[in-house]
């Protein structure tokens, strides 16, 4: 079995993995790397729990070969806190009461993370959309979604207090 | 403590406050079963599966398997001849002579990967000889079909279960109130109806998972994803002949339950295999498509009902007839029919009542409980013949609804009383939010609406004697570590417990601390975590320890002050005189106790509170009537309707809005009540415009998300309102009834309602857009 050396910055860590060539980007995270906060929910891509953003983009972390990421840029849910303090899609699904049994929050958080940072002012069809990939079997979505609206608010209250400053 | 503040409702008991675990769940930090490091002792097991749904074993080979380098342990049902089973121990740990059920385990290998298992279970040859399957639960009930359990007689049984050898009915539960013959003839009206209710699965977004080790003194460690540590312990112990002290559970946050991570199903495989690991730790983790089938599901129902009113519409008589689909094993779903068959009337106060709710094997996936316990399914029957029998004798049908429903003091189909209830409230604030009455227009002219309602009840089903208990410590700091055995499963139970626990011990909320994980070997015990009973009775007893620890703190204190307890209070964590006035923060209390007047000795001590609670007070009931005097605890009741559009050149339906109410006694956390009614609610709409078990032949068509669809973000309406109703419950934690399953009862029926007012058409679930544009076309409203 073909070991790969690949380095990739996780979360900003710098990291070197030697990883067979079957292996998935989902299962280094977890077997490799104990980075467990990444979960998997079906293996094939279809609930959306393994959501991580590789080079920006989220994508389905059981569907990409840990291989291919060598040189990559990795952010996973552990990464989302940045100097202690929580990103505002953590802060607004946690404040609307998008979480319940928390399994598939780390990829809805994810997901919403790169909503907005293509569009921090989406529409509730916007985050719908971007969500469609997530399963929840828990919350019915009703506070998941009221909590991406509520992170656009926070994000968009913070970019004004970087800007104008105060004090 | 002051006598006037008793009967206050402390705070933080019926706050909103935040979830205790939310912090943990949004960074990654929580643990699951599948995040806890094993290191590189780790065995992963895989299982040799029946592809026939009913077949004997003629012959296993596992010797090619057990060559297969990396290959550690391979076992098959020779191994482990014990029953296993929650209700009635009709199973065993591996098929054993004989298969009965597409997916049922035969053998099971453990490696030192997942692969080499995989690989391995291919090396397993099995010899099988086809048997006739029974696939229909009618038809299995039947004296023509053939058995699927020829030892029924042989099986062990609680008492209030009652199998009939000889036959395919594992459970017959009876009611036989009134003279329903007698009654036919005086209704002016009778509706006569047969629904189908399709399997359905529960679909956690986390699979099973379990990993077991048995150490060299043969003690026995289970991790697992599992509603039912203690239910566990015990079912295991018992069926492999170890002691439940020799065996240990340990339970890290749920990723979703539902009911399927209740009672027993492949927790027992790694430990069987693990008996034989030689100490490795051996894990069990479900595929996605294993999950589908191959554990609890929900079971399928056959239900046929005849009801009838009087010409003012007072419901006279019901006749309720239900073949449940139990699947190969019934050993939790027996209990499923004797719920639908004591709350086998739905929510209506009916003089004349005759129900047969049976059980039946087949060779189908095994039924299990799924939020509600047979409730969505015989509510899917029962709220729309109402519907249909209210337009029949030409009542509204809200008014039909309200004239009918039980109240406070009438007299249940069981002969139990029924307890206050505010039932009527809940349909009047869910007709409210629809408009009820007025008819609006539709969106677009090729579109038809509708609105439904639907009323649902549900108690908590269990064995009359399920126990909770808690144990209360104080710490240096102040703050209480509260103890319990009942399970996070998303519900949001060890934030109320924290509520209730800080609220009656009289400190501030972030000075509680929920003791987790859950741990049999140190948590106290807790039956199950299902029923919606956590908030009832683990909440009574949570109550009962801090009431303890609570007493000990204000003698200890009094003691010390030489005053009366009775004069003292515990405000925000510093215990006060309301006579003279003297403070002491609880932090100079908990445990180091308290030094006497001019040192000369202490008081107190570290406070320990305890509690536990177990109703005694639910009675048996005739097993041919089902008449006693109280078949259960107590209900909880609801309502729910949608507004509805349907395209008729494509029969999508859409949902323009919804309502729910419930009537939870009291609400300990209004917005995570609100929580559990949102998310029932879109797992009922799932159910049933979506979701469908596609059995062929016994074989699951369509096991994965793709083929099996769940509602997702963009399924859901924009807009659904909730309603909490609070009529208190006597046996309830400052007046608490359950809320977990209740929201997802009324779906199907609710919705079934709207859709008939649209198209005027009655349907079995699920209500897909080719399901109802084929009954438009049959109907000639679309050509």
């Amino acid at each position: 079995m073909a070991l790969h050396r690949i380095t990739v910055t996780i979360n900003g860590e710098v990291e070197l993995v030697d990883v067979p060539s079957h292996m998935t980007l989902l299962q280094m995270l977890r077997e490799k790397l104990a980075l467990t906060g990444t979960k998997n929910g079906c293996a094939a891509g279809e609930c959306g729990a393994c959501t991580v953003m590789l080079n920006g983009e989220p994508v389905n972390s059981c569907l990409v070969l840990a291989a291919e990421c060598d040189g990559a840029e990795i952010t996973t849910v552990e990464g989302l806190k940045k100097n202690g303090q929580l990103d505002p899609v953590q802060q607004g699904i946690m404040e609307a009461g998008g979480v319940q049994c928390g399994f598939c929050t780390p990829g809805v958080l994810i997901s919403a993370r790169a909503l907005l940072d293509r569009n921090p002012t989406p529409s509730e069809a916007d985050i719908k959309a971007a969500l469609v990939g997530n399963l929840c079997r828990c919350t019915g979505y009703f506070r998941i979604i009221e909590g991406v609206k509520r992170a656009a608010k926070i994000q968009e209250a913070a970019k004004e207090e970087m800007t104008y400053g105060i004090g | 403590m002051a006598l006037a503040e008793q009967t206050k409702i402390p705070n933080p008991i019926g706050e909103s406050m935040p979830r205790i675990d939310v912090f943990e769940k949004v960074t990654g930090a929580a643990v699951y079963t599948d995040d806890i490091q094993f290191g590189p002792q780790l065995l992963y097991a895989r299982v040799k599966r029946s592809p026939h749904p009913h077949a004997l074993i003629k012959k296993i080979d596992v010797s090619k398997a057990r060559a297969l380098p990396g290959v550690k342990v391979v076992v098959t049902g020779d191994d482990f001849p014990g029953h296993i089973g929650l209700y009635l121990k009709d199973k065993h740990i591996f098929a054993r002579d004989r298969v009965r059920f597409v997916g049922e385990p035969v053998a099971a290998v453990a490696a030192i990967s997942e692969e080499i298992a995989e690989k391995a279970l291919d090396l397993i040859e099995v010899e099988y000889e086809p048997l006739e399957p029974v696939l229909d639960p009618v038809y299995g009930a039947s004296p023509e079909a053939p058995l699927v359990h020829p030892d029924l007689g042989e099986y062990e049984v609680v008492n209030f279960i009652f199998p009939k050898p000889g036959t395919n009915i594992s459970n017959h539960f009876k009611i036989r109130k009134g003279d329903v013959e007698a009654a036919w003839p005086k209704c002016a009206a009778i509706v006569e109806r047969t629904y189908h209710i399709p399997h359905v699965q529960h679909v956690p977004i986390e699979p099973h998972v379990a990993v077991a080790k048995v150490d060299e003194t043969g003690e026995v460690t289970l991790w697992a994803s599992s509603q039912s540590p203690f239910a566990q312990r015990n079912l295991i112990a018992k069926t492999l002949g170890i002691s439940q002290s020799d065996m240990r559970v340990i339970a890290p946050y749920v990723g979703g339950g539902f009911g399927c991570k209740a009672g027993v199903t492949m927790e027992a495989i790694p430990v069987a295999i693990a008996q034989k690991a030689k100490g490795r730790p051996v894990k069990l983790r479900l595929t996605r498509e294993e999950e589908f089938y191959t554990n609890f599901v929900r079971q399928g129902l056959v239900i046929k009902l005849k009801v009838g009113c009087d010409k003012d519409g007072n419901l006279l008589a019901m006749e309720n007839t239900m073949y449940w689909d139990g699947g190969a094993s019934t050993e939790y779903g027996v209990n499923i029919t004797r719920a639908g068959g004591y709350s086998s009337t739905g929510p209506f106060d009916i003089p004349n009542v005759k129900t047969d709710s049976m059980c039946v094997y087949t060779n189908h996936p095994i039924g299990g409980a799924y939020r509600g316990f047979g409730m969505s399914e015989l509510h899917a029957g029962i709220g729309q013949v109402m519907d249909e029998l209210a337009e029949k004798i030409g009542m509204d049908k809200v008014e039909f609804l309200k004239r009918n429903v039980v109240q406070g003091g009438d007299i249940l189909g069981t002969g139990m009383k029924m307890h206050p209830t505010g039932i009527k409230e809940c349909i009047d604030k869910v007709a409210e939010a629809l408009d009820w009455g007025k008819k609006a227009e539709p969106s677009a002219p090729n579109k038809l609406r509708g609105k439904g309602i639907a009323v649902m009840w549900k108690a908590p089903a269990m064995p009359p004697n399920a126990g909770s208990s808690a144990v209360i410590e104080l710490n240096e700091d102040g703050t209480l570590t509260v103890n319990i055995g009942g399970q996070e499963i998303g519900q949001g139970t060890f934030t109320a417990m924290a509520q209730l626990a800080a609220g009656v011990m009289g400190v501030p909320m972030d000075w509680v601390r929920i003791a987790g994980p859950i741990d049999t070997q140190y948590s106290p015990y807790e039956w199950q975590t299902v029923a919606s009973r956590l908030t009832w009775s683990m909440g009574n007893a949570v109550v009962a320890a801090a009431r303890d620890a609570r007493q000990q703190v204000l003698k200890v204190v009094a003691e010390a002050w030489d005053e009366d307890p009775d004069d003292l209070d515990i405000v925000n964590g510093t215990v006060v005189s309301y006579k003279s006035e003297r403070e002491m923060s609880l932090k100079d209390i908990g445990i180091y106790g308290i030094n006497k007047e001019g040192d000369t000795g202490w008081i107190g001590g570290p406070i320990v509170g305890r509690g536990n609670f177990m109703p005694t007070y639910v009675t048996g009931l005739d097993p041919e009537t089902g008449q006693g005097n109280r078949a259960v605890v107590h209900y909880t009741t609801g309502a729910q309707g949608f507004e509805i559009e349907i395209d008729k050149d494509t029969g999508r339906l859409e949902i323009i809005r919804a309502a729910s109410a419930f009537d939870v006694g009291k609400a300990i956390n209004p917005d995570l009540v609100r929580a559990q009614i949102e998310g029932g609610f879109v797992q009922g709409m799932s159910s049933a415009i979506f979701e469908e078990m596609k059995l062929v032949g016994g074989e699951m068509k369509n096991p994965s998300f793709v083929d099996y669809r769940i509602a997702t973000a963009a399924d859901i309406p924009p807009e659904h309102k909730t309603f909490i109703v609070e009529v208190p419950q006597d046996d309830g934690p400052f007046g608490a009834r359950g809320i977990g399953e209740h929201p997802m009862v009324p779906s199907i029926a609710a919705l079934g309602n709207a859709i008939y007012d649209a198209i005027s058409v009655r349907l079995d679930p699920p209500f897909t857009s080719e399901k109802i544009y084929l009954a438009m076309l049959d109907a000639g409203l679309v050509e």
